[in-house]
């Protein structure tokens, strides 16, 4: 049967190729992501369900769009990641490669699909280097960014009096590249980095690294890691008294996985940045919803969300054109339309491939302010689109002004 | 202020103390793979996978029957011990024969196994699992502060690998255990159930491991990865400490503890790769570990 489906495809395919006028359009999503570590719970599975759940509610087959999955695991290996790639690309005609969790990753895939023609949609990476120095026409950058991420929790904490801070950094590019971003949103406001440490990702104990922090008598601890790390950080700070101690965390990126790993008890207080909350309005209770029956009861994060969003805008480009074939013309597309989902509302995709949205800050509720499974941030502050992501001249982009 | 080596007092006592509580569970889990390599022959790589277990069956106590982590504590180390019986009985068995490879590599395969099922059901972001409220809080020692549970961690480890030390190196049973991997055939002549003790001794080391889990949950997420991030450098701290050496593996677990500690201070980004410079420097030196015998 399925042997039969897949001669049945290539000989569409066969058929499209022959005749660009032909009625049907073969798209095929690839989905990369970590599906078997630190990541897979706040991408993984998830991405692949929420891409899915895109093509279902676009209506491709209706458009006259055949909508093929593949997905993999990347390990967290570049190497891996960018053979993968390349294989999806070159073998199976893979036309867009999406999520992609590890900014590591997802530098190495962004040089391939660059390479091959393809398009790259960026949700769970982190790296801003993305739309920056490493920015591409054949890339879009989703969900976040750590400018965005600094940004929103930089600033709001050192309006707070939060002027003194000290890191606790994963040691690779994503890491490095939030610990860099936030660095400059605090100088220019005057606050200042009193030191940092960089650990190994994937470290189980931070206690060495928390003791540093803590005699270095900062005022806030920024916690520039993320999944398991983050959460492993934050149970080990209220274990050795920090909070207590007067210094507090900042969580630069943080998702509601981790959240409901931590358990309110240990998390409540918390702020953070995010693109999206599953509990916003009534289209976004609705996607939870559906999402979380066909996930195990793991509600959307943000990069679930931004999967959703992304694919549905790349599928009314591909639409438009009738042909997924050339990775830059669909990308020019796409950033030549405004984009408008149900989860993000209106938005657009800049020159630099940056995709421009609200991001909100959220504060973690008190265990006795949740009153439901999952229910677990308050909406702190809004940040504008048009603040919420890096100045288009700012990024070093050879796109911009070229 | 005084310092040593560009840090004050005060923080570099903070980091030994760090680097023994690790260390501490360095040498609980080694001590359970010492066992059974010494006296089984056996390579157990699934001793990681045993480690969350024992964490896993903590929580599942906790959340489903309600039982606290003091009953954890006994209950966790016996199921899982259980289970280890369980494999060692059905498929272990049969590869004593062999070459270590295919013990390896059956246990490798079974830990993957357990892994997968576990992320499969619980997922891999971790779940909760709380300090015990008598062990809540810490005490301010003047240079650091010390949360009271990680001083629990420290006692109770050392005494169980102690015990664990004295009963197999000292008494009349851990005799006849070391003479019955040495001839198996002759302590069997003597009347003694030779297939039985080598089962048990494998359950006391899964125990082991299952113990350590419980010990961890409440500091570190329990989590389908917990055992696989750690395994690696048990094993490193196994060989350093000579392949079968328990006491070795006790002082070289507390020992690479302090060693990995002092780097998160002086050269952090190395922390992680601390452990396998000191293991290749040794295996140089002297191939059979610190205390091993060439056998």
């Amino acid at each position: 049967m399925t042997k039969l489906k897949s001669i049945l495809a290539g000989a569409t395919a066969l058929v499209a190729l022959a005749l660009p006028a032909a009625a049907q359009t073969n798209v095929k999503i690839g989905i990369l992501s970590d599906m078997s570590s630190l990541y897979t719970d706040l991408a993984g599975a998830g991405s692949v369900l929420a891409a899915r759940m895109a093509v279902d509610d676009f209506g491709a087959a209706a458009k006259g769009l055949k909508v093929d999955f593949v997905s993999a695991d990347h390990q967290n290996k570049p190497d891996v990641g960018s053979n993968v790639v390349r294989q999806w690309i070159d073998v199976d005609k893979v036309d867009v490669i999406v999520d992609v969790p590890n900014s590591g990753v997802s530098l190495a895939v962004n040089g391939v699909v660059k390479e091959k023609n393809k398009v790259f949609l960026v949700s769970g990476a982190a790296t801003s280097a993305l739309t920056g120095p490493a920015c591409s026409p054949n890339t879009i950058h989703w969900t976040y960014d750590t400018w965005a991420l600094a940004n929103g929790t930089g600033s709001a904490i050192v309006k707070t009096g939060g002027d003194t801070w000290f890191f606790l950094t994963a040691d690779y590019a994503f890491g490095q590249q939030l610990e860099a971003d936030t660095s400059a949103v605090i100088n220019k406001m005057g606050g200042k980095i009193v030191g940092s440490v960089r650990h190994p990702l994937n470290s189980n104990d931070f206690s060495s690294f928390l003791l540093q922090a803590q005699s270095s008598k900062a005022k806030i601890i920024g916690l520039a890691n993320a999944g398991g790390d983050t959460v492993n950080s934050i149970k080990q700070a209220a274990e050795f008294g920090i909070v207590r101690g007067g210094q507090n965390l900042a969580g630069l990126l943080v998702f509601l996985t981790d959240v409901h790993a931590l358990g309110l008890d240990a998390a409540q207080g918390l702020i953070m940045t995010s693109a999206f909350y599953w509990d916003q309005n009534d289209a976004t209770r609705a996607f939870a919803k559906r999402f979380a029956a066909g996930n195990k009861g793991i509600h959307p994060t943000m990069v679930h969300a931004g999967v959703y969003s992304a694919v549905t805008h790349y599928l009314k480009a591909v639409s438009a054109l009738k042909n997924a074939a050339d990775g830059k013309a669909v990308v020019d597309k796409m950033k030549a339309t405004p984009t408008d989902d149900a989860l993000f509302g209106k938005g657009e995709v800049r020159k630099d491939g940056r995709k421009i949205h609200d991001m909100y800050l959220f504060e973690v509720k008190k265990p006795s302010e949740s009153k439901a499974p999952w229910d677990y941030y308050k909406l702190r502050a809004t940040i504008p689109a048009a603040q919420a992501f890096r100045p288009l001249a700012d990024g070093k982009c050879p796109l911009v002004g070229g | 202020m005084h310092e040593i080596f560009g840090i004050p007092p005060q923080a570099l006592f903070g980091q030994l103390l760090l680097g023994l509580i690790n260390g501490s569970f360095y040498a609980t889990l080694s001590l359970g793979l010492a066992i059974i390599f010494g006296l089984l022959n056996i390579i157990n790589f699934t001793h990681g996978a045993q480690y969350m277990m024992g964490a896993f069956v903590a929580w599942m106590l906790l959340n489903w029957l309600g039982l606290n982590y003091w009953a954890a504590l006994v209950i966790a180390p016996v199921l899982v011990g259980a289970f280890g019986v369980l494999i060692e009985r059905t498929m272990l068995r049969h590869l004593y024969k062999l070459d270590h490879l295919y013990g390896l590599l059956l246990t490798f395969g079974l830990a993957l196994i357990i892994q997968g099922v576990f992320r499969n059901y619980f997922g891999s972001s971790g779940l909760p699992y709380r300090i015990p409220d008598a062990l809540r809080g810490g005490t301010d020692l003047g240079f650091m502060f010390m949360p009271n549970y990680r001083g629990w961690v420290i006692a109770v480890s050392l005494v169980v690998c102690l015990v664990t030390w004295f009963v197999i190196e000292k008494t009349k049973l851990g005799a006849y255990l070391r003479a019955a991997t040495e001839n198996p055939p002759l302590v069997q002549a003597f009347g003694i159930n030779v297939p039985r003790m080598v089962t048990l001794t494998y359950g006391f080391g899964v125990a082991l491991a299952a113990f350590s889990g419980v010990l961890a949950a409440p500091i570190y997420q329990v989590s389908p990865q917990m055992g696989a991030d750690l395994i690696i450098v048990v094993f490193a701290v196994v060989v350093i400490g000579g392949m079968g050496s328990i006491m070795g593996a006790i002082l070289t677990g507390f020992g690479l503890g302090v060693i990995e500690g002092l780097t998160k201070v002086f050269y952090p980004e190395a922390s992680a790769t601390v452990i396998f410079v000191v293991m290749a420097i040794v295996l140089l030196v002297k191939p059979a570990g610190l205390f091993g015998r060439v056998r």
